[in-house]
């Protein structure tokens, strides 16, 4: 095997191992890194292979690794890391074209990989750039004698010739919905809300660009402040964690619908949790879901996919009215003995007020005067840690606020519990919808009224009302830490990002998300409508295009070898049948010529010329080039000025 | 019955037959299936397939569909290398046995073709590639084992260019052929008592005569080198019993038991006669070839010799 080629093997192999070095422990991407070095360097100074021997002990530690490192042997991230590694080894003992065959082989298989991780539009490009580096490879390991530039070629033209093919195929192919078998556990990354929200939590979260979701709003557009996409409704205090906790007994959720109705459909990122987000408070949603008799929504199974989906929400409403007893009880349920301060403060209000609507007013006033922050970057809290915030660090994020709200509420007897989603959006005018983001997690405070139900009371806005009006960025003095696209970047980095988003949206939606409905949908419009009426123009299509290809590529099989005598006599005829004298089809060439120089006099020397000239060359059996190039040459300059001479006449 | 059949239908197929002259690979005359690699890739993509149906990887769709058109295409790729390929046969200088036979093929081709297979019954090949243009002269070598006239019998140009997952053939039988002389015999002396008409002894072989000039086919040893490198014209040495002397290179007077062995010996003659300059003819129990001198003459009796006993193919 010669050494460009084992270098294009070395660099597909860098390529389609290189994406993972991200979320793979630190030692496997060191030992896939140094495996590469040292094979180039092996193929660089033309020193012999390692023996087996040493091959086997390295892949025996490497299993050891696995083994201390995911416990586990199965699962997504250990057969990514196996078989990245038997790719580097496969490397080590390349010595016949089959090994060679089965390493291509595997990259191909590794590169299905990286869409566990990313499925987006830069990966889609990337598979492509790679996909060409392996055929360029593939082609050379199968023809050694191939130079670079027709190598590349050849590879390029396979690779676009495959392209519209398998755009047919990707829109025709009919999709089974998954799985066919269960999916293991960490099948997919999971990123964004927890059920639990703790100091800190929210707050790291503010850290990530990634989308969530995007929102198309079908009619009226609601106001920044009332974009509240309500996820899970926390219940359970222990003094440092909340969590949803657990009911046995509860109403069915019910509201009153007091008029303003929102419709927008959601493109949710996968989460790998089953809860869906809506604006408060969700009525109609167009998926398979459930709502919990604390207004969640929640999909039978975990989110592993990316789900598009309508909802129609109420943006004003008293939602449960009659709540049970029970759940009052759990929403004014404390841990009992922490945070005396605060209790102390929260019945110094209560004593002070009879009315709730007071006591929830001194709440927030206290926020809104006492010198609070708002902060990514809150100092670390005690056992007491509402006690300290409140009292002490005052300084805090969302989560911070809706916390010690909830604990003064409970503390001051008015059921309250705490609330995370997201809050607000950035609106992309490109693709006309909103983006929203992981930093844009947000939570807030429900209390419950006796006349009114319960209602949202969001702590955030009282001590910094920027960050519900205007977003995280106009919210912290400092963003130095926070992602790119929360702060304020250049505006014209800024539309491009947007610009570059809206591409994503149609790329998710037609792409990433063409699921088997989306197909039905689509393919529906154009009269197929069932599994046969698929499979036969998916045949028929991809044949018509493979047969196009074949008939340009196999051109020169078709062509005849054309006669250059006879080419020029049937030119001659046609310019004489423009001048009108078509030949007729009984009429040989000498008796065209009779008729020809009888009608037209002034023809009569050159036309019967040429016809003994054809009749020599073409009947006759002498093959003397001169003569023929003579012939041709006067056939084609060959004038009949139309009928003038007659009219002379 | 079945196999009569299968006789008759592959006959059908490959047409087997002796051509000459130049022959253009047609589409009747390509044939193309897919090799073990390709059934292995056919696996690969149902797993990747399965794969992306349970994990529901839109791109894994993507990358699988684009990998299965393109060994789609490659199968294209792969006809294409081969068709419209024009192959004449042509010359094949003859060896010796125990030599390494030649025999030339010229390929002309409208566009680059890589990695093409030419390969017999018995697995000699030679691979190469074809640049666009006329007349790429290939050469196919084959061990001469046996004199008489060598065959290439029919051969398979093969290709699985470009990506090896197709396996792309057309079968050529050519009516060329190739001379193979016996083996000489590492050293056998002239016969020292020629009969027939020379009587003399050729022992006045050194006696040095004279030079004339040198004339084309002269032998090179005989050529006055020196005479050359001191600015005379090139000559060539003569000597005294070339004049009027005639060698007889007899078969009945070989020691040998069997055929093949006399044979030998007298190639060994034929070359040595030769080498020498002398005039020799040759006499063989169904044939007699007057006494000459030269390539010309050396080449037709070593043909005889070649030839000798065996029947034309």
């Amino acid at each position: 095997m010669n050494k460009p080629l084992i270098y294009g093997l070395l660099l597909s192999v860098l390529m389609v191992t290189a994406p993972h070095a991200e979320h793979l422990p630190l030692w496997v991407s060191a030992l896939s890194a140094t495996l590469l070095a040292w094979r180039s360097y092996l193929a660089y100074t033309g020193h012999p292979l390692p023996k087996r021997g040493l091959l086997m002990t390295i892949t025996i530690a490497s299993i050891g690794g696995i083994l201390i490192d995911f416990h586990t042997l199965f699962g997504r991230e250990v057969g990514v890391t196996v078989l990245m590694l038997l790719a580097c080894l496969k490397l080590m003992e390349l010595n016949t074209r089959r090994d060679a065959m089965a390493l291509i082989f595997l990259c191909c298989f590794i590169i299905i990989t990286h869409f566990f991780y990313s499925q987006s539009l830069m990966t889609g490009l990337y598979m492509l750039a790679t996909l060409f580096v392996i055929t360029a490879s593939w082609i050379h390991l199968h023809a050694p004698g191939i130079t670079f530039k027709p190598r590349l070629s050849i590879a390029g033209v396979l690779l676009l010739q495959a392209i519209p093919l398998t755009l047919l195929l990707f829109i025709l192919f009919p999709r089974v919905q998954g799985p066919l078998w269960g999916l293991p556990q960490d099948a997919f990354a999971s990123s964004g809300l927890d059920d639990k929200m703790s100091p800190g939590s929210l707050g790291r979260l503010a850290l990530s660009d990634a989308v969530a979701f995007r929102v198309t709003y079908r009619g009226e557009i609601p106001r920044r402040d009332q974009m509240y996409w309500r996820g899970p409704v926390l219940w359970n205090f222990d003094g440092r964690t909340w969590t949803p906790g657990q009911t046995t007994r509860s109403i069915a959720p019910e509201f009153s619908d007091a008029g303003q109705t929102i419709d927008y459909s959601v493109t949710l990122e996968a989460h790998n949790k089953t809860w869906l987000f809506a604006l408060d408070v969700p009525d109609k949603i167009s998926v398979p879901a459930r709502l919990t008799y604390d207004f969640q929504i929640l999909s039978p199974q975990p989110v592993n996919v990316r789900l598009r989906y309508e909802a129609r929400s109420q943006l004003e409403y008293h939602a449960n009215l009659l709540e049970s007893p029970i759940q009052i009880q759990r929403a004014r349920h404390l841990p009992p003995t922490l945070n005396p301060r605060t209790r102390q403060l929260a019945a110094n209000w209560r004593a002070g007020n009879s009315n709730d609507a007071a006591v929830i007013h001194s709440a927030l006033s206290y926020f809104n005067q006492q010198n609070f922050h708002y902060t990514l970057d809150p100092p670390p809290l005690g056992v007491n840690g509402i006690d300290d915030f409140l009292f002490t660090t005052r300084r805090g994020f969302c989560e911070h606020y809706a916390s010690a709200f909830v604990f003064l509420m409970r503390a001051a007897g008015i059921p309250a519990r705490v609330v995370t989603g997201y809050q607000g959006g950035e609106y992309n005018a490109f693709g006309n919808y909103y983006i929203v983001r992981q930093s844009d997690a947000h939570a807030w405070a429900e209390v419950w009224l006796p006349e009114l139900g319960w209602q949202r009371i969001d702590p955030t806005a009282a001590i910094a009302p920027e960050r519900v009006e205007h977003g995280l960025s106009a919210a912290l003095p400092d963003n130095a830490a926070l992602p790119f696209m929360a702060r304020n970047p250049p505006l014209w980095l800024h539309e491009l990002r947007l610009n570059w988003d809206a591409v994503s949206y149609q790329w998710n939606q037609w792409v990433i998300g063409y699921n088997s409905e989306r197909q039905f949908a689509f393919l529906s419009r154009f009269g197929i409508d069932s599994l046969s009426a698929q499979a036969i123009s998916m045949l028929a299509g991809a044949g018509l295009v493979v047969g196009l290809f074949a008939l340009y590529m196999l051109r020169h099989l078709f062509k005849r070898e054309q006669n250059k005598t006879q080419a020029a006599w049937l030119k001659l005829c046609r310019k004489l049948a423009k001048s009108g004298l078509p030949r007729a089809p009984h009429e040989g060439p000498s008796d065209y010529a009779m008729r020809v120089a009888a009608t037209r006099p002034d023809l009569a020397d050159s036309i019967q010329d040429l016809a003994a000239r054809y009749i020599a060359l073409h009947y006759g059996s002498s093959q003397d080039e001169i003569a023929q190039r003579e012939f041709i040459r006067l056939a084609y300059s060959f004038r009949p000025s139309r009928m003038k001479s007659v009219a002379m006449l | 019955m079945l196999d009569a059949l299968k006789q008759r239908f592959s006959n059908w197929l490959f047409r087997p037959k002796i051509e000459h002259g130049t022959v253009v690979l047609t589409q009747r005359r390509i044939f193309i299936l897919p090799t073990r690699q390709g059934l292995v890739l056919v696996w690969v993509l149902i797993l990747m397939l399965l794969g992306d149906i349970n994990y529901n990887l839109s791109l894994g769709y993507v990358l699988t569909f684009l990998l299965a058109m393109m060994a789609t295409m490659s199968m294209l790729h792969a006809f294409r290398n081969l068709a419209h390929l024009e192959i004449r046969a042509g010359r094949a200088d003859a060896v010796f046995s125990g030599e390494t036979a030649r025999f030339i093929f010229h390929f002309n081709s409208k566009f680059p073709r890589y990695q093409l297979v030419l390969r017999d019954a018995n697995a000699d090949s030679v691979t190469f590639d074809l640049a666009a243009g006329q007349n790429n002269e290939i050469v196919f070598s084959l061990p001469a084992v046996k004199r008489g006239w060598l065959q290439t019998g029919r051969l398979t140009l093969h290709t699985e260019f470009p990506l090896g997952l197709f396996h792309a053939w057309s079968y050529l039988h050519f009516d060329t052929r190739c001379l193979v002389y016996p083996r000489p015999l590492a050293n056998a002396p002239l016969p020292s008592a020629p009969d027939g008409a020379g009587k003399r002894s050729i022992a006045g072989d050194d006696d040095f005569a004279g030079l004339r000039n040198y004339t084309p086919g002269d032998a090179l040893p005989r050529i006055a080198w020196k005479a050359y490198a001191r600015g005379h014209a090139l000559q060539v040495k003569q000597f005294a019993t070339q004049a009027g002397e005639e060698l007889w290179l007899n078969i009945t007077n070989t020691p040998e038991l069997d055929l093949e062995s006399k044979l030998a010996r007298m190639t060994r003659w034929v070359l040595d006669a030769e080498m020498q300059g002398l005039r020799y003819g040759l006499r063989l129990p169904d044939s007699e070839l007057p006494s000459g001198n030269g390539t010309a003459h050396r080449d037709e009796c070593l043909r005889r010799l070649a030839l000798y006993g065996l029947s034309e193919p």
